[in-house]
């Protein structure tokens, strides 16, 4: 005999159903109460002389415009250096390797590198970049330590974006008698380039933000100067913001909201190219 | 004789998915292959233009002769091998690219300096296609219908000038109508191609095909030529499989 | 009528092969050098601190006199922020997955799952701040006697922090498994409530608990916001409410210090380091493995 209770179950459904509803859309407030509690410490900060300024003593004269230009620097050459090397990894491993243990294991390696705290990034970047090669705190080590740092993010879902290329394009290719590189070069780079630009985007997002792993190799500094070579010394917006927000006073910590207004401008304009792409990426070649 | 198999034994890992395989193919015939899906029919055909290299796990024993050749020689590159012998695929796969570039790009990247313009249309006439296209040339090839696209692939392999087209299942993905403008075209075809159909459909190996290979579980149990195959087939197995009591 | 070709060059073909295989070893590199240099450096200074003292001893002391190693009072401020943060983190993030991947409307979907992407990317300094200047004077009024720096307000961040990532990654396992074990419970007469505690969460279960560990070993290695928001007082305590210090807000520390170079202070450091490494590492190693081991059984 089957007993009828399914008016008790159907109610515990609903009741969950609207529990994780609430929790899931509350959950999400949060960003909205960080969104407004920054942007109301720190509105009365903004202005062009707060982009126009150095760092200074005085709160009401700090600006932003060494940490701006150190950003975009270390950014140029990050994409320089990590993405030729992440998507060309990302390639190899997902069209010419062989699946044996030797694959296996750079596959492992790489999906544990891109656990490793970005603060041991740093300490291997002070170890190699500024020591052994001696590049002391210059934009330059900094490019490098946080190229390593991306570069499992970036080969990942480069190869994300390759493996989502049909097969059967690749087959089309080959039996009108074409070589691997040519496959790739002419067909599985063009389809996966939307995928691979966004996952380039979303990694040079989190190398904009990081910040452990450069004041481990010292760029924590009072830079009152813009980077002209890759050797001088270097701030970033983030290292600014870490630095006005430890500091005590309450002013500062308005510069500080200021800071991170710009921060998350640039960082939801990178946001909003990477959600286009995909999108774009998705509706094109859906079959 | 054109392409010849011999002692032939295809493996996946430690799985046999060809048993010792001995078959002639005539030169500018079709010849379809029937079976049971399972019994080998791709296996056996993509391994003609080495299309399995790509499956890790895929090896051969015993040999596959083209031009008296064993194409799994150590000296040849299979890339090469692949412009004599083509293929078409199951679901119509053109490039993301236009219908021009589809056509002309295999004889592009191998290094043809010819004049492209003819070479497309020739191609695209012979796959019976030319009418339909020739003012959209520069349209998407994803634009097209399901049995254009398929015809496109046809050109694309056309395109090539090879010696034999493999097709794949061709009309399995395509509607009654696509199908026959289809096997119309591959009966057209086999005055300047060696053509091997791997086909589910029994009555379409009937309808375009000279010669028949019925493989059942690995083996080739019948092979023969296809009006004599159908009417009176020698073994048990084939008649039970072409009048429909398995399969 | 053959078309004439040209002959490619098979030299190219394995120029670039080789190319592609030398970016790919670049990242064994990495690992290597990462493990070389933790390893020597920790080497020199387990010849003067006997690494008992170091993994047992309960005072951390090693930048004034008279000083002592003992790791456990930073290793307790780690794992005070570890819990505290997958306290809040794992069940949440639990529940907005089933939420997103069983309830929500596509609709719905489509907005949560960009602002779970947003939350995802905003940079861990931002979260510190956020945790410094909002989350800890709220918790200064409920509980008056809580420091200034405190590890709850550092878990409640750094748990906000890594919710996103619980959320879409348990969101991926239960999207994975397949349709036709879900209508086979609905075809059962079972309320989604029950497909979901009866099918789903058991079918989708490695997946879940690699992104719980995932989750956690990135909270062990969370450096920003706990260094701005946890304090910098290594402290051998369980209150929540007291200023602590993590191992990486340590390391932070001294680098921000005018330590210098090669001493004893400064190679503490790498044996920090050393210590993260290896957890989060054998974290990471755990959650690959049981997400591989899962990734079998549906493919």
């Amino acid at each position: 005999m089957i007993k009828n209770n399914l008016k008790n179950r159907k109610k515990i459904d609903s009741i969950f159903k609207v529990a994780s509803k609430i929790i899931t859309w509350s959950s999400l407030v949060v960003l909205a109460v960080l969104l407004y509690h920054v942007s109301i410490t720190g509105i009365s900060k903004l202005s062009l002389d707060f982009l126009n300024n150095f760092p200074s003593r005085f709160p009401h004269k700090a600006g932003i415009k060494s940490a701006l230009s150190g950003s975009i620097w270390m950014l140029t050459f990050v994409t320089l250096i990590s993405v030729p090397i992440g998507v060309l990894s990302a390639i190899y491993l997902e069209e010419y390797s062989k699946k044996n243990r030797i694959t296996r294991f750079v596959e492992i390696n790489i999906a544990n590198l891109a656990g490793v705290p970005s603060i041991v990034y740093g300490i291997l970047g002070l170890a190699i970049f500024v020591r052994f090669f001696q590049l002391d705190r210059s934009v330059l080590a900094g490019s490098f330590t946080m190229s390593l740092l991306i570069l499992p993010v970036i080969i990942i879902s480069s190869r994300e974006a390759i493996r989502a290329v049909p097969k059967s394009i690749r087959l089309g290719a080959y039996a009108v008698g074409a070589t691997k590189y040519q496959t790739i070069r002419h067909h599985v780079i063009p389809i996966a380039l939307p995928g691979i630009l966004t996952g380039v985007i979303l990694s040079m997002s989190r190398a904009i933000g990081e910040t452990a792993p450069l004041i481990m190799i010292g760029a924590l500094t009072y830079v009152a100067f813009v980077p002209e070579t890759v050797m001088d010394p270097f701030t970033t917006l983030p290292i600014q913001v870490f630095n006005w927000a430890s500091r005590p006073q309450a002013a500062f910590h308005e510069v500080a909201a200021a800071g991170i207004i710009i921060l998350l401008i640039v960082l939801l304009f990178m946001n909003a190219i990477a959600i286009f792409l995909r999108n774009y990426s998705n509706k094109k070649y859906d079959f | 004789m054109i392409l010849k198999t011999k002692n032939l034994n295809l493996f996946y890992g430690s799985t046999k998915a060809i048993n010792n395989c001995n078959i002639n193919i005539e030169k500018n015939k079709v010849t379809a292959i029937i079976g049971p899906s399972g019994c080998g029919k791709s296996t056996l055909l993509r391994s003609m233009n080495r299309m399995n290299d790509f499956i890790d796990s895929f090896s051969i024993k015993g040999e596959i002769l083209f031009d008296e050749k064993n194409i799994y020689d150590s000296k040849i590159d299979a890339t090469e091998l692949r412009k004599s012998i083509g293929m078409v695929f199951q679901k119509p796969n053109p490039f993301p690219k236009s219908i021009y570039e589809n056509i002309i790009w295999g004889p592009k990247i191998n290094g043809f300096e010819g004049d492209k313009d003819k070479l497309v249309e020739e191609s695209l006439k012979d796959a019976g296609l030319w009418d339909e296209v020739k003012n959209r040339l520069n349209d998407s090839a994803l634009s097209l219908s399901g049995g254009q696209q398929q015809r496109l692939c046809i050109a694309r392999a056309i395109a090539m000038k090879p010696n034999i087209i493999l097709m794949d299942e061709p009309c399995s993905a395509l509607d009654p109508k696509s199908t026959a403008i289809i096997e119309t075209l591959i009966k057209k075809l086999r005055k300047n191609y060696t053509i091997l159909i791997v086909t589910h459909n029994m009555q379409q190996a009937a309808r375009v095909s000279d010669f028949t290979l019925f493989l059942y579980e690995g083996e080739v149990i019948e092979f023969g030529d296809t009006e004599h195959l159908f009417r009176n087939p020698k073994n048990k197995q084939t008649e039970d499989y072409i009048t429909g009591r398995f399969g | 009528m053959k078309l004439i070709f040209k002959r490619k060059s098979k030299l190219k073909e394995i120029f670039f092969e080789k190319i592609f295989a030398l970016c790919s070893y670049l990242s064994i590199l990495t690992t290597v050098l990462i493990i070389y240099i933790l390893a020597t450096e920790s080497f020199q200074f387990f010849k003067q601190i006997p690494i008992t003292d170091f993994l047992f001893g309960t005072h951390w002391e090693p930048l004034l006199e008279p000083k002592s190693f003992g790791v456990l009072p930073l290793l307790f401020g780690t794992l005070l922020i570890v819990i505290g943060s997958a306290l809040i983190s794992i069940p949440l993030g639990l529940i907005i997955a089933i939420y997103l991947s069983q309830y929500a409307s596509s609709k719905a979907r489509r907005i949560i799952k960009p602002i779970l992407e947003i939350l995802a990317g905003i940079p861990t300094v931002v979260y510190g701040y956020f945790a410094l200047t909002f989350i800890t004077p709220i918790i200064r009024i409920i509980f008056p006697d809580a420091e200034i720096f405190n590890a709850l307000s550092g878990s409640i961040v750094v748990g906000i922090m890594i919710l996103p990532m619980v959320a879409s990654l348990c969101d991926d396992a239960l999207q994975a498994v397949p349709k036709s074990l879900k209508q086979g419970g609905y075809a059962l007469g079972t309320t989604s409530f029950e497909v979901i505690k009866g099918i789903l969460i058991p079918s989708a279960f490695s997946g879940i608990i690699s992104s719980f560990v995932l989750a956690v070993s990135r909270a062990f290695g969370e450096t920003m916001a706990v260094t701005l928001a946890a304090g910098a007082t290594p402290r051998f305590t369980i209150n929540p409410l007291e200023s602590i210090q993590t191992m990486t807000a340590y390391i932070v520390q001294v680098s921000l210090g005018d330590t210098p170079q090669g001493g004893i202070e400064y190679q503490t450091i790498f044996a920090v380091a050393g210590l993260l490494f290896i957890v989060t590492l054998m974290m990471n190693l755990f959650s690959n493995y049981i997400m591989h081991k899962y990734r079998e059984v549906y493919d």
